[in-house]
C-alpha cells in the first residue's frame, strides 16, 4: 500500500506540466507546428518551447547585405521601446532563410557582434522544408537567387503568447514605435 | 496512518493527478518528416520527363534555368482520392484541420467531413485546399509537390512539341480555357494529353507548386524592376521575358496573390517526385 502510495505521488511531481501547456492551444497557433529548430545556444526544440512568450519575428540570413541589415536595426529598434521589464517576457527572434549557411556557430557569431546576446534573443535555424513552411507561416516571399544571395520580403510578425499572429509590418523602414508598442500592451494584457 | 486512510490518499491523489495534467498530445500532421504515417496509395501514374535548360518567364535573370529530370502525376489528385486521404488522416478534415494550415473555406462544398457534394464526380480534381494540405497528402502518397520550375518547364509543352512557347496559339488557346467558367468538376483525363503524355495540366484546375511562394512581386524586391502595381497591371506584361506567354503572367499573378493557407475553387495540385533507379510505381516511358 504504501509503495502504490509513494508511486502515486511520483507519477504526480514528475508528470504535471507546467501551467501554460495546459490550456489547449488556439487553431491558428504557430505552435502547432513540428519542426524542429537550433537556436544560436546550440538548443534544439520545437516552436513549442516559446509559448507563453510574445514574439517578434522576422526572417534574415547573416550574409545579406541589402535589406537584412535595416531589418535587424529594426529589431534593435523595437527591443529599445519595449519596457524593459517586460523583456523576459518577450523572444526577439530571428529566423534564417539560409540555414545551410547560418550554421548555430555562425548565428551566435553575428548575435555577438551584433550586440544581440540578452536571453531574449533567439536566432534560428531549421532545414530547408521548415524553413519554407514556416516563410508560409508568415506570409513571406523569398527565392534564392544565387549560391549566396536570397530575395525576400520584409516582414516583421508579432505572435501572442498562444502563438496568434497579431500584428504584421511590412517592408523596409518599418514604425519600430507601434511594433513596440503592441509588443507592450501584449505582454500587459497577457 | 491507517492503511485506509492511505488509501484514501492513494485515491485522491490519483484522482488530482487525472484532472489537472491532463497532457496535450502532440497531433501529428503530415507535415513533419518526424511522424510516422499511414500511408494511403495513389492509383495516378506517373510520366518521366527528362531535364533541361528553360528559360523561365518571369525575372530580370537572362540566365536560363536547370531542371532535373522528374516523375509528375499524369493529371491532377481527384476527388476520390483526396477523399481517401482525409478518411486515413483525420486531422484533415473540413472540421479537424488547424486554422493555422487551412482557412475557413477549406473543402467547403463538401456535405460533411468525409463525404463530397452531392453530384461531385469523384474523378473530377479536388479543389478547395490549401498548400498545406497539398504537400501533406503528397507526403501520405509518398511523393511531393512539383516545383514552380518543374511545373513550368511541363507547360511549355503542347500536343505536339516539348516547347510550344514561340507559337501564337500556344497562349491564346490556354488563355481560352483559363477563361471557361466550372470547368473543374468535369473529371480528369478527358481531353488529349500534351507532348509529354501527360493530361489536364490548363483546361480544369489551376495547380498548387511547392515554391509558389518564391514569386517575388513586392515592392521591396531586389531586382526593384517591378512592384504589386505593374504585376497586376497588364501592361506590364511587357516587362516579362517572354511577351507572347500571357497564360504565364496570368499564372504568376494567381501565384503571387497565393497565401499558403488559402483555399480556392478552382485551385487543386498534382504531384511529383524525384527519379531513382529501382522505383516501384507505374510509369509512362
Amino acid at each position: 500500500m504504501k509503495s502504490l502510495f509513494f508511486l502515486l505521488a511520483g507519477l504526480l511531481f514528475f508528470s504535471c506540466t507546467p501551467d501554460r501547456t495546459k490550456k489547449e492551444l488556439p487553431s491558428d497557433s504557430i505552435f502547432h507546428l513540428s519542426s524542429q529548430w537550433e537556436d544560436q545556444r546550440h538548443q534544439s526544440y520545437q516552436l513549442n518551447a516559446l509559448r507563453g512568450k510574445t514574439l517578434v519575428v522576422v526572417m534574415i540570413y547573416t550574409t545579406c547585405k541589402a535589406a537584412c541589415p535595416i531589418l535587424v536595426a529594426d529589431m534593435k529598434k523595437i527591443e529599445k521601446q519595449i519596457k524593459p521589464s517586460y523583456l523576459d517576457k518577450v523572444s526577439l527572434v530571428l529566423v534564417s532563410i539560409d540555414p545551410e549557411t547560418d550554421t548555430p556557430a555562425r548565428l551566435a557569431e553575428f548575435a555577438e557582434t551584433g550586440g544581440m546576446d540578452a536571453p531574449h534573443w533567439v536566432f534560428l535555424r531549421s532545414d530547408e522544408a521548415a524553413t519554407q513552411e514556416f516563410a508560409n507561416v508568415l506570409s513571406m516571399k523569398y527565392k534564392k537567387i544565387s549560391p549566396i544571395d536570397f530575395s525576400h520580403s520584409n516582414i516583421i510578425s508579432i505572435f501572442n503568447p498562444d502563438g496568434e499572429l497579431i500584428l504584421q509590418e511590412e517592408g523596409t523602414g518599418i514604425d519600430a514605435k507601434k511594433v513596440a508598442g503592441r509588443v507592450n500592451e501584449t505582454v500587459k494584457g497577457s | 496512518m491507517s492503511p485506509n486512510l492511505i488509501h484514501i490518499i492513494s485515491i485522491i491523489l490519483s484522482l488530482v493527478w487525472c484532472v489537472s495534467c491532463g497532457r496535450q498530445e502532440a497531433t501529428p500532421d503530415a507535415i513533419s518528416p518526424a511522424t510516422t504515417l499511414p500511408e494511403i496509395k495513389s492509383p495516378v501514374m506517373m510520366v518521366d520527363i527528362p531535364g533541361g535548360e528553360y528559360q523561365p518567364f518571369y525575372g530580370s535573370d537572362t540566365a536560363l534555368v536547370k531542371v532535373k529530370p522528374f516523375l509528375i502525376d499524369e493529371r491532377p489528385v481527384t476527388n476520390g482520392e483526396f477523399l481517401a486521404f482525409v478518411k486515413a488522416y483525420p486531422q484533415w478534415r473540413r472540421s479537424e484541420v488547424k486554422r493555422l494550415y487551412a482557412d475557413t473555406n477549406y473543402l467547403h462544398s463538401w456535405i460533411a467531413d468525409t463525404v463530397l457534394p452531392a453530384h461531385a464526380d469523384l474523378n473530377a480534381p479536388v479543389t478547395q485546399l490549401s498548400w498545406y494540405a497539398a504537400k501533406a497528402y503528397a507526403r501520405a502518397v509518398g511523393k511531393r509537390l512539383p516545383t514552380l520550375d518543374e511545373w513550368e518547364w511541363v507547360a511549355m509543352a503542347d500536343e505536339t512539341v516539348p516547347n510550344a512557347r514561340k507559337k501564337k496559339s500556344y497562349s491564346d488557346r490556354i488563355v481560352n480555357l483559363y477563361l471557361v467558367k466550372g470547368k473543374q468538376y468535369n473529371a480528369v483525363k478527358q481531353s488529349p494529353p500534351n507532348y509529354w503524355g501527360v493530361y489536364n495540366f490548363f483546361d480544369l484546375v489551376w495547380e498548387w507548386t511547392d515554391d509558389f511562394n518564391s514569386v517575388l512581386v513586392t515592392g521591396d524586391s531586389r531586382s526593384g524592376e517591378y512592384s504589386d502595381n505593374n504585376l497586376f497591371c497588364a501592361g506590364s506584361a511587357t516587362s516579362a521575358t517572354d511577351v507572347l506567354n500571357y497564360a504565364a503572367f496570368m499564372r504568376f499573378s494567381m501565384r503571387a496573390g497565393l497565401k499558403a493557407h488559402y483555399t480556392v475553387a478552382n485551385l487543386g495540385f498534382r504531384c511529383a517526385r524525384d527519379t531513382e533507379p529501382g522505383l516501384n510505381i507505374e510509369v509512362k516511358k
